[in-house]
């Protein structure tokens, strides 16, 4: 069994269908048979551990990687263009960078276009707009790389929405935030989903600063996945399939602990989510 | 007053058709090369600048040994270098500084071994003086429209590629996800990075073309934060280098220990470093503060 989806929105209605997805890599395989569906407006998180094809995933969504089988559709699209947003894992910018918030939200707007900007009112405008969405006017004259995490985050969240993709891809954006920015940038994504009906996938390795507001999850193991809301996938039988083997989820105040059973300890370290307690807060 | 004039300004410097020249030629080269720098220091790749203006040591004196003029000599090694680094891989951060290391190793054998046999057969030593060291009061006449045509390539490469270029600069991943082609824009850029530092070595040399390259724009970054504003701050830096070097050097023929004057490229890269230690200590006072 490597699907388990089971509550599909109808297909028609979808911002992301990704049907039947296989990404093999030299001779690896990354991807194994991946389908889910994202609706319009909806927050989706994608948990996983780390190397569990989080990232491979995202690389076919924007068109990046070709899958080995398997296609992805973006509001009925078979190329993703501009309707997506990205906003990429790592971002490490020299603070000397002569780069401010401002300049790299324009450069969601028309960096890929040939020649350069004209300073035009419109442009700034939309720019500005951008920037109080995000809630960085603060800070959106400063230099990118002298910005804080969570800052950089909120700008790089800026830059992808400028060019009012229909769906936001967010590698791993809480995992170098203290969890007061992780809360307020988890906020701000769902303020944004629901009031510009934005659809977001959000990858994340651990999930339960994300449970307040996750409408679904997809969760990644060892390349397949299962998908459905937070009470139909994660839960021991669900993950004990996804993994193949025994797999305890335990509900504690509120948050989930997925805990890797006894016996298995060599797959279980080698794939971090269910290796020992490790969804701990 | 008049006295005071005199000492800083030699008299014949502005009548001068040599220093006219330098001037013309060493202007467009700053400015080319300070618009071009920008992304070399932000793309990280002063490294590849330098190897491109090494290797081009062995196009000036392959030059000089076949008889064309130098500036092509220059140009057109420096381009095939780039090429060759973009095949081994310079657009993988790790691949750059291999790319980059075998190119310098190849150039400067190719280099040692052209500058010996143009000493051998010519029996001059002013060719690899010149070809390493640059000297701008004795350039031809016949380099001004390749020069300028040149310069203008390369910043018609900068400013058509701007939005992409400044973009997968500042962050591949986030170009790739717009659909900006980074490997096209970072081989466009490889061509406008060998004509700026085939022109820039024709006027300070060589071995010294990067100082052009890197240090005007290394002190911009200190001093703005916008990215348009750092390449004209950058401009005007290394014009600044390029024409008070000229000036200096003119003058120092009435200097000790041999009235024979000094070097141009010495000024102009003291200049470039003086330039960016001031930015770094203006920029220090204003953090403090």
């Amino acid at each position: 069994m490597s699907q388990i989806d089971l509550t599909a929105p109808e297909v028609g209605d979808a911002t992301l269908a990704a049907e039947g997805i296989t990404v093999r890599l030299s001779g690896r395989t990354i991807l194994d048979d991946v389908s889910f569906i994202i609706a319009r407006g909806e927050f989706t998180g994608l948990i996983g551990a780390n190397g569990a094809g989080k990232t491979t995933l995202f690389r076919v969504i924007l068109g990046l990687q070709a899958p080995t089988h398997g296609q992805v559709r973006i509001d009925g699209n078979s190329r993703a263009g501009q309707q997506v947003g990205y906003v990429p894992q790592k971002f490490l910018l020299d603070p000397d960078m002569p780069v401010r918030g401002r300049d790299l939200v324009g450069l969601g707007l028309d960096g890929h276009r040939f020649g350069v900007a004209l300073p035009s009112r419109s442009r700034r405008r939309l720019v500005d707009e951008m920037l109080e969405a995000v809630d960085a006017q603060r800070f959106g004259d400063a230099r990118v790389g002298q910005l804080s995490g969570g800052e950089q985050q909120r700008i790089l969240i800026a830059h992808a929405l400028i060019s009012a993709p229909k769906l936001l891809l967010l590698d791993e954006p809480l995992a170098n935030l203290d969890l007061r920015s992780a809360q307020e940038i988890v906020t701000l994504l769902a303020r944004i989903a629901r009031e510009q009906q934005i659809s977001i996938l959000i990858s994340a390795h651990e999930m339960n600063p994300l449970l307040p507001v996750m409408d679904r999850v997809v969760y990644l193991a060892a390349g397949r996945a299962a998908s459905g809301t937070a009470e139909e996938v994660v839960r021991s039988d669900v993950l004990s399939a996804l993994y193949g083997h025994h797999v305890d989820v335990l509900r504690v105040h509120g948050r989930i602990i997925v805990v890797a059973g006894t016996g298995h300890d060599e797959h279980a370290a080698s794939d971090g989510s269910a290796g020992g307690a490790v969804e701990i807060v | 007053m008049h006295q005071v004039l005199r000492a800083i300004v030699e008299p014949g410097f502005f009548s001068s058709s040599p220093v006219e020249l330098a001037a013309v030629v060493g202007g467009v080269v700053a400015l080319v090369a300070a618009a071009v720098g920008l992304f070399t220091v932000l793309r990280g790749q002063a490294f590849a600048g330098e190897a491109l203006g090494d290797i081009g040591a062995a196009g000036g004196s392959s030059a000089y040994l076949i008889g064309i003029a130098p500036l092509w000599g220059f140009v057109g090694i420096a381009v095939a270098a780039a090429g060759v680094m973009e095949m081994i891989g310079i657009q993988r951060a790790r691949g750059r500084d291999l790319a980059t290391g075998i190119v310098l190793g190849a150039g400067f054998g190719l280099a040692a071994l052209f500058l010996y046999l143009g000493t051998t057969f010519d029996n001059t030593t002013g060719a690899t003086v010149t070809i390493l060291f640059g000297s701008i009061f004795a350039l031809d006449r016949a380099i001004l429209p390749p020069a300028l045509a040149l310069g203008a390539l390369a910043v018609a490469i900068i400013v058509a590629c701007y939005r992409p270029l400044l973009l997968s600069s500042v962050s591949p991943d986030l170009a790739a996800a717009r659909g900006v082609r980074i490997r096209w824009i970072g081989s466009l850029y490889l061509i406008a990075m060998a004509v700026a530092v085939a022109l820039s070595a024709v006027t300070i040399g060589a071995i010294l073309s990067t100082a052009l390259l890197i240090g005007p724009a290394a002190t911009a970054l200190q001093l703005t934060s916008r990215p348009g504003r750092a390449i004209a701050v950058a401009g005007l830096t290394g014009l600044g280098a390029m024409w008070l070097g000229l000036l200096l050097a003119y003058d120092s023929y009435d200097w000790p220990p041999l009235h024979r004057g000094w070097p141009v490229s010495f000024f102009v890269v003291t200049l470039v470093l003086i330039a960016y230690l001031a930015a770094r200590v203006m920029t220090r006072r204003r953090a403090r503060r």
